[in-house]
């Protein structure tokens, strides 16, 4: 019987890779923990050993393929005893690749300029100034564009910034020779320095409370955590110390500091790899939250937290790492802090959203619009300090509201949302608002459990036709 | 790598060496396995293996009675099947399925046997220390003598916990023996890039800690060292640290590209100190098994293996409703 040797998925995220090199050769001997190729993964280049003894029969994919999907076979093995030419022939052909190009499209061409002003007030119940809706771009309409991956934009920022000022620097675990776990950092060593870029033991308790030291002393330090979860190793220095010093010394002492890293969950890492630190950071006075989805903002929101005089928790999502976005060509393009945007415009209902989130509201109301819903989606892009007027401006408009996140559901951020819009704009709503989030358990490894934990378009689709009454 | 070479003529049995090497070479292939199962994505997330750590987890279960406990990080297959732990079970926890010691919500890294004394399974590194130390406070509480094996890795004995934990484990002489998988990288971190300290356990000194550097790619090193630190521990003189100098083969996890240490190295290191052929050699020389003896073994072990993994495969997903419960007792 003949071996195939299956494309392996060598990242939790991987589904398709390129087979960059066979170190091995029709009619060689391979055994057990043998080198046998070069596969090219999302985030690097790998290494792939054969588990199976063998001569190798037959190799079915070139090398150079790329798209390659996982458990394509690329080679055959003979067994002992069996002939290489039975075992080539034994083989199945391998099946053609239909390339699905561009697996994740650039959003949707968002409707040009901002919303109208906002309805004139049902009551007094509404805020007393009009709010001032949410922008739909950052950018003139005829601004050109050029498609990045949210790792590069994040890259960009971090390049850019460091440039122009000496006391930015980077600080964490693998960030400099290693070049990131994500490979956010990757290059940032070799152009700026070990005194720059400094790799970091495994100590978040240590190292965070070094670099908010290093801020008071002058610095604007960017601490990676691998990903956000170890932040809670770190979390009073980012909370007691980070946050609160600035009032406790009576504005004496500022602390420019950005914590970032992956968070939310990923893909198959569990309970303890895998929450969503929206609420859990937004809830401290002293601190700023941002959370971006696309590559543009990820890009300009990064640059003006690395500019910003307080500290800002910056919630990245491994996901989204390689989705490509629109960034436009501006030099120095930042976005600001505290400041939603508007994703997509629509009448019958809004959504809030960010993160991740982001994804599951886009595409439901791309399904909605095919039965007749116009949803409005807003992107808030920062949670504290929320731009809470975007949202209110959407909500006298369409008199609905569902809001959508990834973290667990009590003290959630949608549920801060639910009581701004209860106390200033009641009399406006026509349906309760509908807070969805993941769901309230640690989240499970299965992969049929980590759907149902994860919070669904579908989800996102029922809650707007329960609110619409459609 | 300062390391105690073993005796030239050990003073151990026939079948006690072949015990041992069974045991090895059962962790051995059962990550190999998990390995391909995670390539074909049956296995998902992180999968960390512990190849070439192996005698480390066989020699201290040689040093350890059955009621005694044992903690670990994610790094945690070895440990699970050699506390005796159904290799069936595992692999299906594994593979995310029903069958499996967490019914499936646990994953690779948070595995747990209450039957076998086995805690986990942590993914957060370093957490595991004080979490062993207050097992072990337990036992001395309830008055048995019953010791706990904490152990974690060179990375991880960086984390600040670990000295708060050192302090009171001496302070209350707990009854925890420490060992130090010093596999000589934290990630893409080798210990000479995150630390001055000439060695790990003797930062045990600073509290009053007795330890000692053992080679870990030895089991009978392993195992006497284990029989002293138990000991001490036993007799109310705990904590005792062991550090072992051992080394993994592959990847930190299965995405690791690895570009921190050179082919060469790794390819050393299995040639010249693969703890289970340096048994095997024993059994040979000592003549305590033959050829045919090993192929025996050898067929024994890949079967236990693919049964389990066939277990894994064929084990049902968790019912839905498994989603909503064991978040309160
Ligand atoms: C608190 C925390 N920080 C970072 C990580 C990410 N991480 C997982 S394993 C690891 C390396 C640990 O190395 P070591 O302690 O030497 O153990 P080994 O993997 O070599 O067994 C890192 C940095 C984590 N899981 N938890
Ligand atoms: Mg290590």
């Amino acid at each position: 019987m003949a071996t195939e040797i299956l494309m392996p998925a060598l990242s939790p995220t991987m589904e398709e890779g390129t087979l960059a090199k066979w170190l091995v050769k029709e009619g060689d001997s391979i055994e057990s923990g043998q080198i046998i190729a070069e596969i090219e993964t999302d985030k690097a280049t790998m290494e792939f050993e054969a588990v199976d003894e063998g001569v190798v029969a037959k190799l079915l994919v070139a090398e150079g393929t790329e798209g390659v999907k996982v458990n394509t076979p690329i080679a055959v093995l003979a067994d002992e005893g069996e002939s290489p030419e039975d075992a080539a022939s034994a083989a199945r052909a391998p099946e053609a690749d239909k390339a699905d190009a561009g697996a994740e499209a650039a959003p949707k061409p968002q409707a040009e300029g901002a919303t109208e002003a906002p309805a004139p007030a049902r009551s007094e119940s509404a805020s007393d100034q009009a709010p001032v809706a949410a922008v739909a771009t950052d950018w003139p309409d005829d601004t050109p564009t050029r498609s990045l991956t949210v790792r590069e934009a994040l890259r960009e920022a971090m390049a850019e910034e460091m440039r122009r000022d000496d006391t930015v620097c980077l600080m964490g675990e693998e960030v400099g020779e290693y070049e990131g776990a994500y490979k956010i950092s990757q290059g940032l060593l070799d152009e700026f320095g070990a005194r720059r870029v400094v790799d970091t033991p495994i100590t978040e308790m240590g190292f965070t409370g070094i670099a908010v030291g290093a801020a008071w002393g002058g610095l604007r330090p960017v601490v990676e955590f691998m990903t956000f979860n170890f932040s809670m190793q770190a979390m009073d220095q980012i909370v007691n110390s980070a946050a609160k010093t600035l009032y406790m010394s009576g504005g004496q002492v500022p602390c420019p500091i950005v914590f970032r890293g992956p968070n939310g969950a990923a893909a198959r890492v569990a309970a303890q790899h895998s929450q969503c630190y929206a609420a859990w950071y937004s809830h401290v006075p002293g601190l700023k939250v941002v959370m971006p989805y696309t590559a543009a903002d990820a890009k300009g929101l990064l640059k003006s937290a690395i500019r910003d005089q307080n500290p800002v928790v910056f919630l990245e999502n491994e996901i989204l790492y390689g989705r490509s976005f629109d960034v436009p060509e501006i030099d120095d393009y930042t976005v600001p802090i505290g400041k939603a945007r508007l994703a997509r415009k629509g009448d019958d209902v809004t959504i809030v959203s960010f993160g991740i989130g982001m994804t599951y509201a886009m595409e439901a109301a791309d399904r909605l619009a095919d039965d007749g819903i116009e949803a409005e989606v807003i992107d808030l892009r920062t949670i504290r300090p929320m731009d809470t007027d975007a949202i209110l401006a959407s909500v006298l408009k369409t008199n609905r509201l569902v809001t959508v996140e990834e973290g667990f559901p009590q003290n959630s951020v949608g549920n801060h949302i639910t009581a701004v819009v209860m106390e200033r704009a009641f009399d406006y709503l026509d349906a309760p608002v509908i807070n969805l989030c993941g769901k309230d358990v640690p989240m499970p490894y299965a992969a049929n459990l980590e759907k149902l934990a994860l919070v669904t378009t579908d989800e996102v689709v029922e809650a707007v036709r329960k609110v619409t009454y459609r | 790598m300062a390391a105690r070479k073993a005796a030239e003529k050990p003073n151990v049995s026939g079948e006690d060496l072949q015990r041992y090497y069974r045991e090895m070479l059962l962790v051995r292939r059962f990550e190999e396995k998990a390995g391909q199962l995670y390539g074909m994505g049956l296995i998902g997330g992180f999968c960390h293996l512990y190849i070439g750590q192996e005698a480390v987890v066989v020699g201290l279960a040689a040093a350890a009675r059955d009621d005694d406990k044992q903690i670990t990080s994610y790094r945690d297959h070895g440990h699970m099947l050699v506390a005796g732990m159904d290799p069936k079970g595992v692999m299906a926890e594994l593979t995310g399925r029903k069958d499996g010691y967490s019914r499936g919500k646990g994953g690779s890294m948070h595995m747990f046997s209450h039957e076998k004394h086995f805690y986990g399974g942590h993914g957060i590194v370093g957490a595991q220390v004080p979490l062993g130390a207050g097992l072990a406070f337990a036992d001395r509480y309830l008055g048995n003598d019953r010791v706990t094996f904490t152990y974690f890795g060179d990375g991880a004995a960086n984390q600040g916990q670990v000295y708060e934990t050192y302090n009171m484990a001496r302070l209350w002489n707990l009854p925890v023996v420490f060992v130090i998988e010093n596999n000589q990288y934290a990630m893409g971190t080798s210990t000479k890039r995150s630390t001055r300290s000439p060695s790990l356990w003797e930062r045990g000194a600073a509290y009053g800690i007795k330890g000692e550097m053992v080679d870990g790619m030895d089991v009978l090193a392993v195992k006497a060292a284990g029989e002293k630190a138990v000991a001490a521990c036993r007799a109310g003189d705990g904590p005792y640290i062991l550090e072992m100098m051992t080394y993994r083969y592959r990847g930190h996890s299965m995405s690791d590209p690895a570009k921190y240490r050179s082919r060469e190295e790794v390819q050393k290191m299995r040639e010249e100190r693969d703890p289970i052929d340096r048994v095997r050699e024993l059994l040979v020389t000592g003549n305590h098994a033959s050829d045919d003896d090993l192929k025996a073994i050898d067929k024994e072990i890949k079967a236990i293996v693919s049964e389990a993994a066939d277990f894994a495969r064929e084990s049902p997903e968790p019912d839905a409703a498994e989603l909503w419960t064991d978040v309160y007792a």
